[in-house]
């Protein structure tokens, strides 16, 4: 996400270029091409949805639809939810890797290749995989352990109201976007001579973390937090099978009864997704235009 | 601010197969400049990151006013450094870079500002405090690095070739006001570097390293006239390898026979290391008797002028001439060649045999 206004800016210098070279302006018409098909494509389910949400048969274009979503039952707690669970993983993905990848890139190089492989091992198991194993642990659980904080734990993690569990698979989820966020804004420091800088200054390691490494990778860590929001928003099959009403789920389940309604959550969220986007990518050209 | 004294006593430390301190020793004074000069590699860098904290040696130890300080972490060292790459805080204008050291010791917000003032002054900024790093050009950059690393009055102020990203007249300068700077607040400073004009031109003493070895540390002028050995010789300024003939404590060469500085090696024929500046040309005139050889490049520097001469025998010599008479040796010119009459240094005879001018160094 933080390479978004870099493209921007790229398009805009190639575009200029052809033409202060007097070059034949070919390259812009296929441009424009692509951008159509792009566009179409990503478009017309977009207007499809959108028209099926305020065309009422018989009754011609109304909001109501949209009006119908906070009234709907479940849809404040479901999203409640879906948030709560996005804050959490965030705060627990950053904790872990931002640690990790500073102290590898200063403390052993070589570990980089690993753990960057380790970190993109999620995306290679399937969702369906990950949470058979999930519930298979959960499911465990022998009677003579019912009295030790072990089997309590086990409980507890599956809390209805705030499902831990959930939080531990999506920090698993969220680590392959998290980690490579981290890492390119490792690299766009130099986390040695900035640290060293520093610890001669007096500073100890967590100084150094917090006062000269954090305050630098602003826009890695929006961007990091971004993702992971996102992927936690529309996380679906974990938490179906896990029987935890997110707010994907309950838009699957309203989709049953309100197929209207559902479609309007899912094109409101969309929109809702959009902003953040473009908040996080001002957020970060105003830090690199130098606050 | 008063200097401690520094020493690095056997320091060793190896990477891998690689060995970058091999049992070095020095002793830094109180208040002296030294440069720690050296081919990439030698291991100046590591001794340096030793004494910062940055590295631990494998053996040996570093002494801080007799105190051993090889185990204390680099934050608690009471070092100053100034890095070879820009290590600005970008997130931090000047003045709170400079006041970062004192923040961490929580000193009043004032005090601190205040103090970030006075250093920034101190090093010719006074009004870029309120610029962030990206603002500042890299001369300014490496001059607020200077200020931050003199903010909590180190006892020692440690210099990581913090020169050699800028540009050769905002080099000069600088290292001219480092210098200044060092001396009226006599604090002992550690300058590593790889460009020996910058090590000569400013430091009390120049320890000269190779393969994490100390060859020689001595003052400038000692170090160019009387080097210990052919590898400081060749270091350390342009030289010129001749061959001699030993016979006694003289040594022959180019037909006139000079006396041989320090104890001559037992081989008859050796290599004579002769400065250009040592060397005596003058143009064959007309109707003169034959030259000793040809002036192949004549290159001008102002007060002086470097020639190239080929000599009759294949040999190579670098020959400095007064800037105003370069206009008598232009290329092709026949000259006869000779040596001040002084003390020589000589080597046994390199393996290769050949006796050829050293490639000049980049000597501004």
């Amino acid at each position: 996400m933080a390479s978004l206004t870099p493209q921007v800016t790229t398009q805009v210098a190639t575009g200029t270029a052809p033409a202060r070279g007097g070059r034949p302006r070919r390259p812009r018409v296929w441009r424009g091409v692509v951008l159509v098909l792009a566009a179409v494509y990503f478009l017309v389910p977009l207007i499809a949805s959108f028209v099926f949400t305020v065309e009422v048969p018989n009754q011609g274009f109304s909001l109501d639809a949209y009006g119908q979503i906070f009234s709907a039952e479940g849809f404040g707690g479901s999203l409640l939810l879906s948030l709560g669970l996005g804050v959490a993983t965030i705060v627990l993905v950053l904790l872990l890797t931002l640690p990790a990848a500073v102290a590898v890139r200063l403390g052993a190089p070589r570990l980089r290749p690993v753990l960057e492989v380790v970190c993109t091992l999620p995306l290679v198991v399937p969702p369906i995989t990950f949470v058979a194993g999930i519930s298979t642990v959960l499911r465990w659980g022998p009677d003579y352990l019912a009295t030790t904080p072990l089997y309590q734990t086990m409980i507890a993690v599956q809390n209805p109201d705030f499902p831990v569990v959930l939080v531990l698979a999506y920090v698993v989820l969220a680590l392959p976007f998290a980690y490579r966020s981290l890492d390119a804004g490792l690299g766009a420091i130099d986390v040695r001579t900035l640290s060293e800088a520093a610890r001669n200054l007096g500073a100890s390691w967590p100084h150094v973390l917090l006062r000269v490494i954090i305050p630098n990778m602003r826009s890695a860590m929006a961007s990091a937090s971004f993702l992971t929001l996102a992927l936690v928003l529309g996380e679906f099959t974990i938490a179906r099978l896990l029987s935890f009403e997110t707010f994907p789920n309950w838009i699957y389940r309203i989709s049953g009864s309100q197929a209207q309604v559902s479609v309007a959550v899912s094109v409101f969220s969309l929109l809702i997704t959009w902003l953040l986007l473009l908040a996080l990518s001002s957020a970060g050209a105003r830090q690199r235009s130098g606050s | 601010m008063n200097g401690a004294r520094v020493e690095f006593r056997g320091l060793r430390r190896r990477f891998g197969s690689t060995v970058a301190l091999d049992g070095l020793d020095l002793t830094v004074e109180p208040g002296e400049l030294i440069a720690l000069l050296g081919p990439s590699g030698c291991g100046k860098t590591t001794a340096l990151r030793c004494l910062a904290g940055f590295e631990q040696p494998d053996e040996g130890e570093v002494l801080v006013d007799g105190a051993d300080i090889t185990r204390v972490p680099a934050n608690r060292r009471d070092a100053g450094m100034v890095f070879q790459s820009y290590s600005l805080f970008p997130n931090l204008n000047a003045r709170d870079n400079v006041s970062f050291g004192m923040r961490v010791r929580k000193a009043p917000t004032a005090k601190r500002h205040a103090r970030a003032q006075e250093l920034l002054e101190l090093v010719g900024l006074p009004s870029v405090g309120e610029r962030y790093p990206h603002q500042l050009s890299g001369g300014q950059q490496q001059r607020v690095a200077l200020a931050r690393a003199l903010a909590l009055e180190p006892r020692v102020l440690l210099l990581d070739e913090p020169l050699s990203a800028l540009d050769a007249k905002v080099r000069v300068t600088l290292r001219e006001e480092i210098r200044r700077l060092q001396l009226s607040l006599g604090i002992t400073t550690i300058f590593v570097t790889h460009d020996q004009e910058e090590a000569l031109s400013m430091a009390d003493r120049v320890a000269v390293l190779r393969d994490g070895r100390l060859e020689q540390v001595a003052d400038p002028a000692t170090l160019y006239d009387r080097p210990a050995t052919p590898f400081v010789a060749e270091f350390v300024g342009a030289m010129n390898h001749l061959t001699g003939l030993v016979s006694g404590d003289r040594v022959t060469v180019l037909g006139q026979t000079l006396p041989v500085e320090g104890r001559a090696p037992d081989t008859a024929q050796v290599d004579v290391l002769v400065r250009p500046e040592a060397v005596l040309v003058t143009p064959v005139d007309a109707s003169g008797a034959e030259g000793d050889g040809i002036v192949m490049v004549s290159s001008f520097r102002g007060s002086t002028a470097r020639l190239r001469v080929h000599l009759g025998d294949g040999t190579e010599v670098l020959a400095d001439v007064p800037g105003h008479d370069s206009a008598r040796f232009a290329p092709g010119t026949a000259v006869r060649v000779g040596l001040v009459e002084r003390p020589v240094l000589v080597s046994a005879r390199s393996e290769t045999g050949a006796a050829t001018a050293v490639p000049e160094p980049d000597v501004v």
